[in-house]
């Protein structure tokens, strides 16, 4: 009876693979369910919301830099956003910093980094034909592309776009009357990010669910490569943090449109006292960074994991204490939920647990700190490969180290009173966390590229666009430090309005050129991308020769990966460089008993299993018919 | 799917085998229900923090008389039980809702055990029964609401300020912008978080109709399995439980 049905399902199982074979165009690159096209439509998504997320950066780097600039010739673009005099509109100005924000961390570094490699690496690298719900992950996409239309669509409202900053913090949010950027775009926002949280619970479910469950026979949890690892904690973080603050987004929506007072009490707007009293506007801000310090992580392990993985690979060495690395992420993931105050020492708190919060803060500098000297350990006497994607990790390390340093200030309260909300606090976090997660997004998209577009990049444009990168961001960001404790406050329109605060005026115009020509090195990138994408060398099987399942998958892997049985895993993902061995590579799927001549006396022992993980191959199959 | 002659696999977490042997709709549904969690935790968390943020009364309960000065006692408020006006019976009413939703759940419970069976009878039986418990739910709750926003016969009198002048008013009952039982916060809190709550019970409902629908046409017996039944039980087993701790935080505590 098992047999009759066993040969039924197969044949249902045929059929279904045949209806692929008949896919249109609409369910095969719009609508599709394929977890490597949702990869890079997320991906190109990221890449556009960075070009814009960028240009609305520079805007403001102009105000910054040239504060008597004559911005008529922006006109065409920004239209009534230029005032008479040819000045940038300041409501505006503060709706730049909003969106540069809101952008660059939510649509560029969390949808554009994880959604792309999450979804393209945890299949092809755990030996799985697809996601877990290839249907649920295809709303993860639509959900966040509904989201980013409205998003965009925010931006040409009549009164503008979110003015609140990123945080969006109530009272100004909750209060429509109280500037412009608490109009229309704010309600955007707030709808906008409900849908993206929407987006972000289905892709984290798929991707955990997918890493327990799809596993091929033999990659136990201690064999997967650490960007795997990476991918689970950081949706691990998203599900458990990004429902707070849809709470707090729903609660905000409420007090602005149905009049409750949650986050409102005793408040006046234009000398007339709103009737709001009872609620908490502190309530607020332990709600969002409950997400907020969280989503730093979320931005950064991914890019963490990909680091790992090019390191490894271009040093053709084991990686430095694999197990360390996933207990590191681990620390990191569990600090992360009980940290968020540290953003809050200014807000009056309870000075004992403002000390209890920096206590936990400092810790997190002991899972950074292994990581960072895990990285460098692998390099140490490596053998390494400077492709780009080596370059942009080794940068992701350099500034994973300078940004984290000043964490370590940060993270006390006593100096954190003083740098609260300056721009040393703006270049702390655009270095440890905003370049480093864009370098870990460069570094995978120039690794990965290959079994995307089954096409390389080009090496050339490649080097000149880390180059002028990396020193461009260390020239925006360094300056950066000294106009934070020299005071500037954060958000500020202009700082002209006095001789003391004009001092800096050089040093703003220095950053701002910096910046801009580290914009215009991004267009190397986008154009070296889409030129590739067709016209790129054609990519051998193994470009990098790495150890990793996904290289074993054909050049252009259809849909189901591999077009065989899925390779079983045999041993974990870095045997680089292993003294004995023929090759410096050995790739997962290669049993020991293959390799006598490289084998320790306790993977000899492992021989035994590979009868076993063999036998497995049934059950796997089986995962695959319900 | 039982019947398969696939041998169990020794190494449970080694791949090539779903640990645990929950399929992949289980695990999604129990991850989900993690995070959803944290979306009640973070409004229950908000409840406890204005909560207090706010005065308690102080004085003895039997001169009790509602004011925005403090927090009322849930005692005070939630006293009223269709058909019999005017009857003082403290949290009556909400402890049948609560009962009503909690036996839902055992009948739940009933119908996955019918599932195991793959009895489609028993099934479509016990899915009825939870459907009703879940209508009658949130019919009581319609009715507390109802109760809540009309308030009581006398109202409260409170005194304003308005244009420089103490004006004194009544309010009767309770909305989102004006509350006759003690501070805003507290109707507001209170719309929401059952709101919110009420939500998840009647979506529960409407995927709970489908489920019944389904079985009724036979598409779990062809499937050979009901697990669809299991994975929604789950989840009305998660909208129980927040229940059980809405329910402490607004009329116990």
């Amino acid at each position: 009876m098992a047999t009759a049905e066993l040969t039924h399902e197969v044949q249902v199982h045929e059929e279904h693979e045949h209806e692929h074979h008949e896919l249109g165009f609409i369910r095969k690159y719009v609508f599709s369910e394929d977890h490597k096209t949702i990869a890079k439509q997320y991906l190109i998504s990221g890449i556009l919301w960075a070009f814009i997320g960028g240009l609305l950066s520079m805007l403001f780097r102009l105000q910054l830099g040239f504060p008597n600039m004559k911005l008529e010739w922006l006109r065409p673009l920004l239209g009534g956003w230029i005032e008479e005099g040819g000045k940038l509109d300041p409501q505006f100005y503060l709706a730049l910093v909003t969106m540069h924000g809101t952008i660059m961390v939510f649509f560029v570094l969390t949808a554009g980094l994880s959604g792309t490699f999450s979804n393209f690496l945890i299949p092809l690298q755990v030996g799985a034909r697809d996601m877990a719900s290839g249907f649920l992950n295809m709303l993860s996409y639509w959900f966040f592309f509904v989201s980013s239309v409205i998003m965009f669509g925010s931006l040409f409202v009549e009164t503008g776009p979110a003015g609140g900053g990123w945080v969006v913090y109530p009272p100004l949010s909750a209060l429509p009357q109280a500037a412009d950027g608490s109009k229309l775009g704010l309600t955007l926002w707030l709808v906008s990010m409900a849908l993206f949280i929407v987006s972000q619970l289905l892709g984290g479910i798929n991707y955990v669910t997918t890493i327990i469950n799809l596993r091929t026979r033999g990659m136990s949890f201690t064999k997967l490569p650490l960007t795997i690892w990476a991918f689970m904690f950081t949706a691990i973080l998203g599900i458990l943090s990004f429902p707070v603050l849809f709470s707090a987004v729903l609660l905000l929506f409420f007090d602005r449109t149905f009049g409750t007072s949650f986050y409102l009490s005793e408040i006046y707007v234009n000398g007339e006292a709103l009737p709001n009293v009872g609620g908490s506007a502190i309530l607020y801000q332990h709600l969002f960074w409950f997400l907020g310090h969280p989503e730093v992580y979320i931005v950064l392990l991914p890019a963490l994991g990909i680091t790992s993985e090019v390191i490894a690979t271009n040093a053709r060495k084991p990686i430095f204490g694999y197990r360390a690395m996933i207990g590191s992420l681990m620390g990191i993931t569990l600090l992360a939920f009980i940290v968020w105050a540290h953003h809050m020492f200014v807000t009056g708190m309870n000075p004992f647990l403002g000390s209890v919060f920096m206590f936990l803060t400092l810790i997190i500098a002991v899972p950074s700190a292994v990581k960072a000297f895990n990285y460098i350990t692998t390099l140490w006497r490596g053998n390494i490969v400077f492709t780009p994607a080596m370059l942009f990790s080794i940068g992701l390390v350099s500034f994973f180290i300078s940004g984290g340093l000043t964490g370590i200030i940060l993270g006390n309260s006593a100096l954190d009173i003083q740098l609260h909300d300056t721009y040393f606090v703006v270049a702390h976090f655009h270095l440890v966390m905003g370049s480093a997660s864009f370098f870990g997004l460069m570094a995978g998209v120039y690794h990965w590229f290959p079994k995307m577009f089954g096409r390389m990049m080009d090496e050339k444009l490649g080097y000149v666009h880390f180059w002028i990168t990396f020193v461009g961001i260390y020239l925006i960001f360094f300056p950066m430090h000294y106009i934070g404790i020299a005071g500037f406050p954060r958000r500020y329109y202009s700082f002209t309005a006095y001789d003391a605060t004009n001092s800096f005026g050089d040093m703003n115009m220095f950053i701002s050129v910096a910046a801009m020509i580290t914009f215009g090195a991004q267009i190397l990138f986008a154009w070296n991308f889409f030129y590739s994408m067709f016209r790129g060398r054609k990519a051998p099987q193994n470009p990098w020769h790495s150890n990793t399942l996904e290289w074993t998958a054909p050049i252009h892997p259809e849909h189901g990966n591999w077009p065989g049985e899925i390779p079983p895993a045999y041993r974990w993902p870095y045997d680089y460089s292993k003294p004995g061995a023929k090759e410096d590579f050995i790739p997962q799927n290669v049993p020991y008993s293959a390799t006598p001549e490289s084998n320790l006396p306790h993977e000899n022992e492992q021989i035994a299993m590979e009868k076993e993980i063999e036998g497995m191959i049934d059950s796997q199959n089986e995962t695959y018919k319900h | 799917m039982a019947t398969h002659a696939i041998a169990e696999p020794k190494h449970l977490w080694l791949g090539g085998v779903e640990p645990m042997k929950a399929s992949y709709g289980k695990l999604m549904m129990w991850i989900f229900l993690l995070s959803d969690t944290f979306t009640f935790s973070a409004l229950l968390v908000s409840y406890g923090l204005i909560r207090y943020s706010h005065q308690s009364y102080v004085g003895k309960s039997a001169d009790f008389v509602f004011s925005h000065a403090y927090w009322p006692i849930p005692e005070k408020v939630f006293e009223a039980v269709p058909f019999l006006h005017g009857v003082s019976l403290p949290l009556v009413f909400v402890g049948i809702m609560t009962f009503i939703l909690i036996f839902s759940s055992v009948t739940m419970v009933l119908a996955v055990e019918a599932g195991h069976r793959m009895d489609r009878a028993d099934v479509e039986k016990w899915m009825l029964w939870t459907i009703l418990g879940g209508f009658t739910f949130l019919g009581s709750q319609a009715w507390e609401w109802g109760h809540f926003i009309h308030g009581t016969d006398t109202g409260t009198a409170v005194k304003e300020l308005v244009n420089g002048q103490l004006v004194t008013r009544t309010i009767n009952g309770a909305n989102l912008i004006e509350n006759q039982y003690g501070p805003q916060p507290f109707a507001d809190l209170f719309f929401f978080i059952t709101g919110f709550h009420g939500t998840h019970v009647f979506s529960g409902v409407i995927i709970n109709i489908v489920i019944f629908f389904n079985t009724a046409t036979g598409l779990y017996d062809r499937r050979g399995h009901y697990e669809m039944v299991e994975k929604v039980g789950l989840y009305w087993h998660f909208v129980d439980l927040v229940w059980v701790f809405v329910f402490t935080f607004f009329y116990l505590v």
